[in-house]
């Protein structure tokens, strides 16, 4: 059954406050599109509503943390990478703070408020920060899994969510190993989604094998730490990859595994898919989405391009 | 500690300042100079802390929002024996645990790290929160620059810290009048700064910086007033101490040599009459 992930990720709240005394949840005024209102409801003496002042709220996190506590700070993924950079980079990564920022509505999926709203440059400010874990779940099991993995570090962890309900892949507990997760063994070219793609790559490989080739299919939640081992093996099989990510192709998912493709000198054909560097429109999800190239029929399609 | 007692603290730390400053070659002097009262007060004779045991949890905290004014706090620092006095020689320099700004990774006894003004008092509330939850009986003071007041962060910080009734967090702004560009008045103005916090529901006095007195009794009142934040303005002199620095437009960050620095301190004695 497909949960919208924001729901996923206010119920994980919850759950782990249960066993985590030390869990404290801030919000921006956002509680009730985040979900962390459902924490809100269970324990309202640990939760801070800090008003339309993300900053602040991402400073004050950051003293919170550094007298013991694990503040969870959600917001608006944009805003969050936009009105909080600062504060994240100087108050919670410089010292290495223990504070998991849940940037909500990545991506395109804030579809009906616009350009101002989506967020497809937050991964490339947060995978430039040291110290910061950068994580991008698939589906509700990851989000969740991404919690579970981010209590348990000792350093920051920035954790983009979507709004809405996607397919769910299947659940792997390589992911909080801090491993990319091999969905299918293939030969002829390797395709690695992140985020909620994964769903759509799946479909174009299936797709791409009815048509006779042979897809090694890999799903990397992690954007830093990224799983070089996992995906330049592949990619040295197979001497071709696609990503897919709701992002722009700056700076994203895409550059940090062409990073590592251009720093071990594999040699391959290469193909991103994402947002080509352009201001977003307003529209429905699924259609915004396809209107942007991240869709199964382009993965197919440029694909087949690679491959031929 | 008697009020001749701080002055004369006071003094030994505006000397140390000097010293690693020039030793450096150049610094934030005069945003250093201007706080040494509130600083003696406060790490002498008011916070409940122990240089033997710095991460103490139920301690008091200090962050210095204004983080180039790292280092007068290294002086008081050193003095209480946080670290070792040899450090204050390699102020700033490759390598060393005493950098221009404030850093909790570096150095000892540094509650937040700070830099990046507006940044110190959003942590502060952060710091006088987490007191509140684990029910510690200690306080969080911080404080901030009067240039660092224009940013906004301060202001987000100042509503948070009303809406839920910090009372134990007791901030103070060094209102020396001048930052690094020129004249506070002629670069942006903190029209009505008294009135602005008494606006974002903070308990506000504005002092003397310099008077231990008035600094003691500002604390107090600070402490007595139930259910909002303190705001104490001091009204300093930027530089105050190092007499060439005084009353000049250029003070922010300046350079001296040794000699320069031996100079200083002759003068500063000679106007507090301890030659």
């Amino acid at each position: 059954m497909e949960i919208a992930m924001r729901d996923a990720w206010g119920n994980a709240l919850v759950e782990k406050g249960k066993t985590h005394p030390e869990l404290v949840v801030l919000d921006a005024d956002v509680s009730g599109s985040t979900k962390s209102i459902l924490f809100q409801k269970e324990f309202p003496s640990r939760f801070f509503n800090c008003g339309v002042a993300e900053a602040n709220m991402v400073g004050t996190a950051a003293g919170l943390a550094s007298a013991g506590f694990r503040p969870v700070v959600n917001a608006f993924a944009i805003f969050l990478a936009l009105k909080g950079t600062d504060q994240i980079r100087n108050a919670i990564a410089y010292n290495n703070l223990p504070v998991i920022i849940a940037g909500a509505y990545g991506g395109l999926s804030d579809s009906y408020d616009g350009a101002s709203h989506q967020s497809i440059a937050d991964i490339a400010i947060m995978r430039a920060i040291p110290n910061l874990k950068v994580i991008v779940p698939s589906d509700s099991n990851q989000a969740e899994q991404a919690l579970e993995y981010a209590l348990k570090q000792e350093s920051p962890v920035y954790i983009r969510l979507n709004r809405n309900p996607m397919p769910e892949i299947e659940k792997s507990e390589e992911f909080i190993k801090e491993k990319a997760i091999k969905m299918i063994d293939g030969n002829d070219i390797t395709i690695i989604s992140n985020g909620i793609t994964a769903s759509f790559a799946l479909e174009a490989s299936k797709e791409l094998e009815e048509k006779g080739y042979s897809v090694e299919l890999i799903n990397s939640p992690f954007v830093k730490p990224l799983d070089e081992e996992t995906i330049l093996k592949s990619i040295r099989k197979t001497k071709k990859v696609i990503t897919i990510e709701e992002h722009n192709i700056i700076g994203g998912f895409s550059s940090a595994v062409s990073e590592s493709i251009v720093k071990n000198n594999v040699c391959c054909k290469f193909k991103a898919i994402g947002v080509e560097d352009t201001f977003t429109q307003t529209g429905d999800y699924k259609e915004l989405l396809s209107f942007y190239g991240i869709s199964k029929e382009n993965i197919v399609n440029q694909a087949l391009k690679i491959l031929n | 500690m008697n009020k001749q007692e701080m002055k004369d603290k006071a003094f030994d730390i505006r000397c140390s300042i000097i010293k690693s400053i020039a030793n450096c070659g150049s610094g934030h002097l005069g945003g250093a100079m201007s706080i040494v009262e509130l600083l003696t007060y406060l790490y002498y004779e008011e916070m409940n802390i122990d240089p033997k045991n710095p991460t103490k949890k139920d301690r008091d905290k200090f962050v210095c929002s204004k983080g180039h004014a790292g280092p007068a706090l290294y002086s008081v620092l050193a003095d209480l024996e946080y670290f070792p006095i040899e450090w204050l020689n390699t102020l700033n320099m490759g390598g060393t645990r005493l950098p221009s700004h404030c850093d909790m990774n570096k150095t000892p006894g540094i509650d937040f790290t700070t830099g990046s003004l507006g940044q110190g008092i959003s942590a502060a509330v952060g710091l006088a929160l987490a007191q509140k939850l684990n029910k510690f009986n200690s306080y969080t003071y911080v404080l901030i620059g009067d240039g660092e007041s224009q940013e906004g962060q301060v202001w987000e910080a100042a509503e948070t810290a009303n809406q839920w009734e910090l009372d134990n967090l007791i901030a103070f702004t060094d209102f020396n009048k001048q930052q690094l560009d020129g004249y506070v008045k002629d670069i942006l103005n903190l029209n009505k700064l008294k009135e602005r916090w008494e606006s974002f529901g903070w308990f506000v006095q504005q002092i003397d910086g310099h008077d231990f007195n008035q600094i003691e009794g500002a604390i107090r009142n600070a402490k007595e007033t139930k259910g909002m934040p303190s705001m104490i303005i001091l009204d300093t002199i930027k530089s105050k101490g190092y007499i060439p620095g005084e009353n000049i437009l250029e003070n922010h960050h300046i350079k001296l040599s040794i000699s320069d620095g031996e100079k200083a301190i002759e003068e500063l004695k000679r106007r507090e009459g301890r030659i």
